[in-house]
């Protein structure tokens, strides 16, 4: 909402400059978002003159040499390229030196070797009005002392101004008037020494009359669910013309563009009213009776702007004899346009349903400052306030005749709301107390009326807060936004039995990033949202779960239609960003949200996970040591790296955690993936991102895991219980086995735990061989055995029966002792 | 015997502070101590003496003999001290080199350790920490929030339906009921989480975080927000910070207010020192930082009463606050983060910078 600030001044006018009033309105609710300067920046170098005379230019068609009286002095030669221009017109004239809006400056100029001294104006170049067509030809609209050559033009027109640009919250649609914010700014000042008194409502005189309408048939109104009221007048003897330069100046600076007299004063009245008007050519209403209606599915109408709408059956429309003239509340129609020939008016001021309207401008792209106004819902009232203004109006600019009578359907009176504010319960719930006298002082500014009873107010709501202000709560906020936010004390709450804490699963989740910090891992945040073709090109089969995604129905594009299914996508998108930018080494992890779409009455499945992925050398640049080959080599991130990175996350739980071969994850290299199982339950998987996939993000060998975080803090144990250990030492024994290279060592180990009994206390594999020395098909796993008992110091004798059981099993698996 | 005793006792104690190597020491206590030395050997004969003169030069030798044995140690201890520290002296090391292997360091992204800082704020000043669902119902997200049928952020130019009733979130306040339903007051908690609004451009991204706040008990006022909100400012952006509280309108709060923290790079005075207009806070003194405001009671009535959250929300009963801040904001502010893209292009030279 743009306020001019002189127009806002005409009905309440503090002692404060605009920064004051900029922070009066901003801390009362009525946020300034910025304060524009509409016109000149100054008004000096502009006066009013009169062509004394307009001769042809020697060597120029289309300009004229104009004498121009500026009163003192001389008179000054000015060469004007108008067709307009005559003589004995009173112009608006720039002198040399004087800035326009735009910025520049009047110079002294020859135009086509004839020297000129100033430019002679034209509506536009004043930001009075959009017209550039010729000049300002003043006489009709001043005074003959304010048509005196060399008055200032900053006294007789408004070509300074300055507009406050509000943030008007939905709650508040009366202040979507500029009388609206007058209120607001006498509230928001009342009781300061800058304090300035509201004048009385622009519409509290009407000319118009109440009662019966000559000159309308009828107006049916068929819904009245729809169109609360709905009011309408006839004016005659109406002369279209273009308005006086201080409207279009004040239509201006609000942000509307001028059009002809009876246009600007219904856009006049609605911006100082908030309330929306429409003005018909009664002459082209077909029958003179209107019909307010649902409009039928399918009808069209051509509207103001030149299109042609398909309107459906919730839309309302008001239509005579040849069927729909407009979209009720949104916008006007062609066909019954004032024009400049017009000569009758009828002007239809109603209340339309908010959210009707909402919907329908909505489903029509179609928004106009009237549409902004009623679906916010405004109060049946404010029809007549803006007769009363548009009647005054069109009386005293277009010499109208208002028609006696006034068309109201569907409104009765309404019974006033008033609510009871208990004096107590505004410190109850502001922690400020506010005196009784106080709180009656602000809603009286506020125009509610107040009536002291035994425990606070009985407060009467006015029709323009009836929506917004409804219960006590709303009371004590217009007191507290008035009396002052700033005079609130900084408390803290009671808390009682508050107690901050951390759920298991979130110190989980976060020791689990925290964990991946600590192995120099950087964590990326990717989009929740993906492309479709992700599925694709992580070669997910048509069945694969993974494909039953959360889908938009209105994405901002397709590459951004689905919710992700998997961290791997935006793993991989953040790793070609790198490695393109920043080098082939790259160690990330993301912690988030994946999503699955609702099957078998499911609902959306969501959960949070966490995924690592590594590829290049492991370490990244850090690995790269000044000590060269005395370092420890440099490792290719691969299908154990991932591995080793996640048996830490996972040992950090405390989790009981093995790995499985599996075939699930297509994005996953067929020899290299495994599913990752921890208490009956598969927390994720880790793998070699297939050569393939990864190609397609222009990744090398590339190794990655993600995990169900709610699943891996179910794994592990929020409390650790204390498990007593041997105070005598182990007796370690090695041993090499070759077996057939396709049992797993995970099956090689279980053996070997079972047929060594309570004594061996741990067994690792710390070599594995493949050569000619083992021979086709066979592999060498070297074995650490620890033995132990809990109240002696084991020997040899002591183990080799345990000893001899495990080379059984071994053999029972095909296993033969090595050297 | 007595003078000869004194003799070698000053021959040998001079001969131990000459000495300039352990090995010479080890000679010295051969030659005077060992057992086929002088003074041992008198100890030794000490017996053969007349009675009378055992004592005296009995005492004598064995003083002599304790006196060297300590003085070599103690000759022995100072050289071998003087050789380490020699030793040490040699085998120096340029310290300006790298640790190897260098150790990786890894980095939390700016948003997670923004919203930690957040919730660890809010930890701090009693309130627990809830998640809720992203992929939320129009139920929660805006009709228990008291939005009205036609409030202009249902359309779907603002927010991303699934279907006609499942929405991304717009907000983390959804949770606020969801929280309700599952507890009894007085409930403190905040709720951090991944919003969606459907606006890309240089100021806004389609995801974003919140840190949702809700506090509920028989007597929490908007003061009490306003000390919250203050603690919470002082954390973030330093002791000298200030709150303010500006009316506003949120369907789910009542009264409503948009809160600014005084600008920390111009101290609030809207101008530097060189009388420039502060660039941070456009020369206004203030940064608006959240929304918040005392919870409506419409939203209140919107939570049913059950076993679960017995005796329930009655708003006579209890009334309280709630806020929202954006994550991305804070951050941006706290850490002079020019553009909103950065955030999820995840280039290392990025994140290397933060968490």
């Amino acid at each position: 909402m743009r306020v001019p600030l002189d127009w806002l001044r005409e009905y309440c006018d503090p002692d404060l400059d605009v920064n004051g009033i900029e922070e009066r309105l901003t801390m009362t609710g009525t946020k300034v978002e910025a304060i524009h300067h509409h016109g000149v920046g100054s008004t000096e170098g502009f006066v009013v003159g009169r062509v004394l005379a307009a001769e042809q230019h020697p060597d120029a068609d289309r300009l004229k040499v104009c004498t121009v009286d500026l009163g003192e002095g001389e008179p000054a030669q000015i060469v004007c390229g108008a067709p307009n221009v005559a003589a004995g017109q009173t112009v608006a004239v720039a002198l040399p030196g004087a800035v326009m809006p735009d910025g520049s400056a009047i110079k002294a100029a020859k135009l086509r070797g004839v020297p000129s001294n100033g430019m002679i104006l034209a509506a536009d170049e004043l930001a009075i009005d959009s017209d550039h067509s010729g000049i300002m030809v003043l006489d009709e609209f001043l005074g003959p002392a304010e048509r005196e050559p060399g008055t200032p033009l900053g006294d007789v027109l408004p070509i300074a101004m300055e507009v406050l640009e509000l943030e008007v919250t939905p709650n508040r649609p009366d202040c979507l008037g500029v009388y609206g914010v007058a209120r607001e700014l006498h509230a928001a000042t009342d009781g300061t020494s800058a304090s300035a008194p509201l004048s009385a409502p622009p519409w509290s005189e009407d000319l118009g009359s109440p009662g019966q309408l000559a000159g309308v048939e009828e107006v049916v109104v068929e819904c009245p669910d729809l169109c609360p009221r709905f009011t309408a007048r006839v004016f005659e003897d109406v002369t279209v013309a273009p308005s006086p330069p201080w409207l279009k100046a004040r239509l201006m600076a609000a942000g509307q563009r001028p059009i002809n007299n009876v246009v600007d004063i219904t856009n006049y009245a609605m911006l100082l009213t908030g309330q929306p008007l429409h003005a018909f050519d009664l002459d082209h209403v077909a029958g003179a009776r209107l019909t307010v209606r649902r409009a039928a599915e399918g009808e069209q109408v051509d509207t103001l702007d030149g299109e042609t709408r398909t309107l459906d059956s919730q839309m309302v429309v008001i239509a005579d004899a040849d069927g729909p003239t407009s979209i009720a509340g949104v916008k006007g129609g062609v066909r019954s346009e004032v024009q400049p020939s017009t000569r009758r008016v009828l002007l239809e001021v109603a209340t339309w349903n908010g959210p009707n309207i909402h919907r329908t401008s909505w489903s029509l792209s179609l928004r106009s400052e009237a549409s902004a106004r009623f679906e916010k819902g405004l109060a049946p009232e404010q029809c007549m306030y803006a007769q009363a203004v548009a009647t005054r109006l069109l009386i005293e600019l277009a010499g109208a005749k208002v028609a006696p009578g006034t068309i109201d359907v569907g409104w009765d009176e309404m019974p006033p709301l008033v609510i009871r504010l208990r004096e107590a319960r505004v410190e109850a719930i502001l922690g400020l107390a506010v005196s009784r006298a106080r709180q009656a002082e602000i809603l009286q500014a506020l125009d509610f009326q107040t009536q002291e009873v035994l425990d606070g107010l009985q407060v009467t709501v006015g029709a323009l807060r009836r929506e917004d202000v409804t219960r006590e709560v709303d009371l004590i906020e217009e007191v507290a936004r008035i009396h002052g936010l700033e005079k609130l004390p900084a408390t803290l709450p009671a808390r009682r039995g508050a107690v901050g804490l951390l759920t298991h699963a979130q110190r989980v989740r976060r020791a689990a990033e925290d964990a991946l910090v600590g192995r120099g891992l950087h964590e990326v945040i990717g989009w929740s949202f993906t492309d479709p073709g992700l599925l694709d090109r992580l070669r997910l089969g048509e069945d694969h779960p993974m494909r039953q995604v959360v889908r938009l129905e209105n994405p901002l594009s397709e590459a951004q239609s689905v919710m992700r299914p998997t961290l791997i996508g935006s793993l991989l998108d953040a790793a070609r960003h790198n490695v393109s930018r920043n080098g082939p080494d790259v160690a990330i992890f993301e912690s988030g949200a994946v999503y699955r779409a609702s099957r078998d009455d499911k609902p959306t499945e969501e959960h949070h996970a966490l995924g690592a992925l590594l590829t290049g050398a492991l370490g990244g640049w850090a690995s790269k040591s000044w000590r060269g080959l005395e370092g420890p080599p440099t490792r290719e991130a691969d299908f154990f790296a991932a591995k080793a990175l996640l048996g830490a996350l996972l040992d950090k739980f405390h989790v009981d955690w093995t790995v499985q071969p599996a075939s699930s994850w297509p994005f996953l290299h067929p020899g290299r993936a495994a599913s990752v199982l921890a208490g009956g339950e598969t927390l994720g998987f880790v793998g070699e991102i297939h050569p393939l996939v990864a190609g397609q993000w222009d990744l090398q060998r590339t190794a990655a895991f993600t995990i169900d975080l709610g699943k891996l803090a179910v794994a592990s144990p929020p409390v650790m219980t204390f498990r007593p250990f041997a105070s005598v030492p182990s007796l370690r024994r090695d041993l090499a086995v070759t077996l057939p290279d396709q049992i797993a060592a995970a099956q090689v180990l279980t053996r070997v735990r079972e047929a060594g009994g309570e004594m061996l206390d741990d067994v690792s594999v710390f070599d594995v061989y493949t050569g000619p020395q083992v021979g086709e098909g066979m592999r060498s796993l070297a074995l650490a055995l620890s033995f132990r008992a809990p109240d002696r110091t084991l020997t040899d004798e002591d183990v080799a029966p345990a000893h001899e059981r495990i080379v059984a099993a071994l053999g029972e698996l095909g296993g033969e002792l090595r050297g | 015997m007595i003078e000869r005793i004194e003799e070698l006792r000053a021959e040998a104690a001079e001969a131990i502070a000459s000495a300039g190597a352990s090995a010479e020491l080890e000679e010295l206590r051969v030659r005077y101590l060992g057992r086929k030395a002088e003074l041992p050997q008198m100890l030794r004969g000490v017996a053969e003496l007349e009675p009378a003169r055992r004592g005296e030069v009995g005492k004598a030798a064995n003083q002599a003999r304790q006196a060297l044995a300590e003085m070599i140690e103690d000759r022995v201890a100072q050289l071998e001290g003087n050789e380490l520290e020699s030793r040490l002296e040699s085998d120096l090391l340029d310290v300006t080199l790298p640790g190897a292997p260098p150790q990786s360091i890894g980095r939390l992204h700016v948003i997670t350790a923004t919203m930690r800082e957040l919730e660890d704020i809010f930890l701090g000043l009693g309130f627990t920490v809830m998640e809720g669902p992203e992929v939320e119902s129009v139920h929660y997200n805006f009709d228990a929030l008291n939005h009205s049928p036609t409030h202009p952020a249902r359309a779907r130019t603002d927010t991303f339906y699934v279907s006609d009733d499942l929405v991304l979130r717009t907000h983390t306040s959804p949770m606020q009921v969801r929280a309700m339903q599952a507890h009894p007051p007085p409930l403190y908690v905040v709720i951090p989480g991944r919003v969606y609004r459907p606006d890309s451009d240089a100021t806004h991204t389609p995801q974003f975080h919140q840190v949702e706040g809700l506090a509920v008990d028989e007597d929490i006022t908007l003061a009490d927000l306003k000390g919250t909100l203050l603690a919470f400012a002082r954390a973030v952006f330093g002791d000298r910070r200030d709150v303010r509280l500006r009316p506003h309108f949120f369907p789910f709060t009542e009264p409503s207010v948009e809160v600014d923290v005084s600008c920390f790079h111009c101290e609030g005075k809207g101008f530097m020192g060189d009388g420039s207009r502060c660039h941070l806070c456009k020369g206004e003194g203030w940064l608006e930082v959240l929304g918040a405001g005392e919870v409506d009671p419409n939203v209140y009535w919107n939570v049913p009463t059950t076993e679960a959250n017995a005796p329930g929300y009655d708003p006579e009963q209890v009334q309280g606050f709630a806020w929202g801040m954006g994550v991305e904001r804070i951050a941006m502010l706290k850490h002079g983060i020019p553009d909103l893209r950065l955030y999820y292009e995840n280039d290392l030279r990025f994140l290397e910078q933060f968490g």
